[in-house]
């Protein structure tokens, strides 16, 4: 299994390591639980160098970008500016997620899941093969994720004080080079705070020092509860390449107003003239119990699918992600164990900034 | 370091078995199982009155990770489940031995006991 370069410090503060995509991950320190509200209430940190560093250079890079990607870098017009994407087969199933970071015109970033790594890369290779660029993976570099309330502040606490000015104008979803460490203003557990890229000769000493400011080590646990709550997808689970952004909640990351060429770009239009058959939408279960990914849902228009779950610790309540037919009205039923449980259709995130979005709670 | 009380009784599948002596027993789960878990959020017990062979799925345990079975340690009719779990279920993590006790029961065979695992076997079953 591969151990990324601040395996050590995960040990030193008694993680829990699991098989993640063939890396060995910390799942959690201690308590999945603490770590969670640790990200609600004030800084928390991921190792998530597992990800897929990926640099696009070339004068056709926007152009192959475009083609490829569901989202249109036309948006990306700002150095350091990014943006969330998909990336499609002809079939309009996801192949991918990703964020791509505009550098300058012969230059993007993207960042790719760990798990798709092998097939992400050989459909980079294959349908940039037309175009004049180069991709290039990065090894060196680990990837920190800072989060929570007080995130921003206790990285700019380890940060050069010139760098810190620079930082503290740096907008959401958008990223700067300070000192060569790349620090994005972005995240995956609908709080504030960084993704941090730095090479791995620096990572274990920049972990240290977040550590003396009090940011705690937080797993791949709560990550995923923290994702969960703030209704952001998770590849493999709540889309597929079986799956179009259409079905997963992701028609707002598909840009289609303009006759743009993009890669899966006529099964959506053929998709959405056939009429879209259902919708990712989130559910909060009414009584007790918890939502698994997986689980039976039985609604007046036939039936759906949850494809996360599990306990909400903000909330105190199971919430889940589910599939469900495109008529589907606010309420259905959760088959758990052989019983019919009631639970409530909402639109998500369920959390944002600490606290229960509108209609959720 | 995993607490395993030598005056209990093991399952493989990680249940605990104390014996009141009168009958009677106290089921729940191993300290080493509440730690692989992770935190509780929900325990769902079975009724007072319902019987299960050795063996037979009868409490499902769910942390903020995954829902796992519980398996009835002996045979037995349930006699009493711990109310206390359904406001705080994360009794199950700080006193799985304690507070966090699952149900109690009346054994069918009180022989059964003697078939389990002692602390010693159970913790080797554990440095596998």
């Amino acid at each position: 299994m591969r151990r990324t370069s601040l395996y050590d410090s995960h040990l030193a503060a008694g993680a829990r390591m699991v098989d993640f995509g063939g890396w060995e991950m910390p799942i959690n320190y201690g308590s999945q639980l603490d770590e969670h509200h640790q990200v609600r209430t004030a800084a928390g940190m991921f190792d998530v160098s597992h990800m897929t560093v990926v640099d696009i250079h070339g004068p056709e890079t926007r152009a192959f970008l475009s083609n490829l990607l569901a989202n249109d870098v036309a948006k990306l017009t700002t150095p350091g500016q990014a943006f969330y994407s998909c990336m499609l087969k002809e079939s309009g199933g996801v192949m991918d997620d990703l964020i791509a970071y505009f550098m300058n015109e012969d230059w993007f970033r993207l960042v790719v899941n760990a798990t798709t790594r092998d097939k992400g890369l050989a459909w980079l290779e294959r349908h940039g093969a037309e175009f004049s660029i180069a991709v290039t993976e990065h090894h060196e570099l680990s990837i920190i994720a800072v989060q929570g309330p007080e995130a921003r502040q206790k990285v700019h606490a380890v940060m050069p004080a010139q760098a810190v000015s620079e930082l503290a104008q740096l907008k959401p979803f958008s990223a700067v080079d300070v000192d060569g460490i790349f620090v994005a203003r972005t995240g995956y557990t609908g709080e504030d705070g960084y993704e941090i890229l730095i090479s791995v000769l620096q990572a274990e000493a920049f972990w240290d020092r977040l550590l003396e400011q009090g940011v705690k080590p937080c797993g791949l646990g709560a990550r995923d509860t923290l994702r969960l709550e703030a209704g952001m997808n998770l590849y493999g689970q709540d889309m597929t390449e079986e799956d179009t952004p259409l079905v997963s909640g992701l028609a707002w990351t598909v840009a289609m107003r303009d006759d743009r060429e993009f890669i899966g770009r006529k099964a959506l239009e053929k998709q959405k003239m056939d009429g879209v058959p259902a919708r990712l939408v989130g559910l909060v279960l009414e009584g007790r119990g918890v939502l698994r990914p997986g689980q039976k849902i039985i609604t007046e228009a036939g039936e759906g699918v949850t494809t996360s779950g599990s306990f909400s610790p903000t909330l105190q309540k199971a919430i889940a992600l589910a599939r469900v037919p495109a008529a589907t009205g606010d309420r259905c039923e959760v088959e758990i164990r052989g019983k019919h449980l009631p639970a409530r259709i909402v639109k998500p995130p369920f959390v944002r900034k600490g606290k229960a979005c509108e209609g959720i709670a | 370091m995993s607490e395993i009380p030598s005056e209990l009784r093991y399952r493989e599948s990680h249940e605990w078995v104390r014996d009141e002596g009168n009958g009677t027993a106290v089921v729940g789960i191993s300290d080493p199982a509440q730690a692989a878990l992770g935190d509780m959020v929900f325990v769902e017990l079975p009724e007072p009155g319902m019987s299960y062979s050795q063996g037979e799925a009868c409490a499902v345990v769910e942390s903020v990770k995954a829902a796992s079975d519980v398996y009835a340690p002996v045979s037995c009719e349930v006699i009493e489940a711990n109310g206390a779990l359904e406001d705080n279920p994360e009794l199950v993590n700080t006193d799985p031995y304690g507070e966090g006790w699952l149900f109690k029961v009346q054994l069918t065979d009180a022989g059964e006991i003697d078939g389990l695992l002692n602390s010693e076997a159970y913790a080797a079953q554990q440095d596998d």
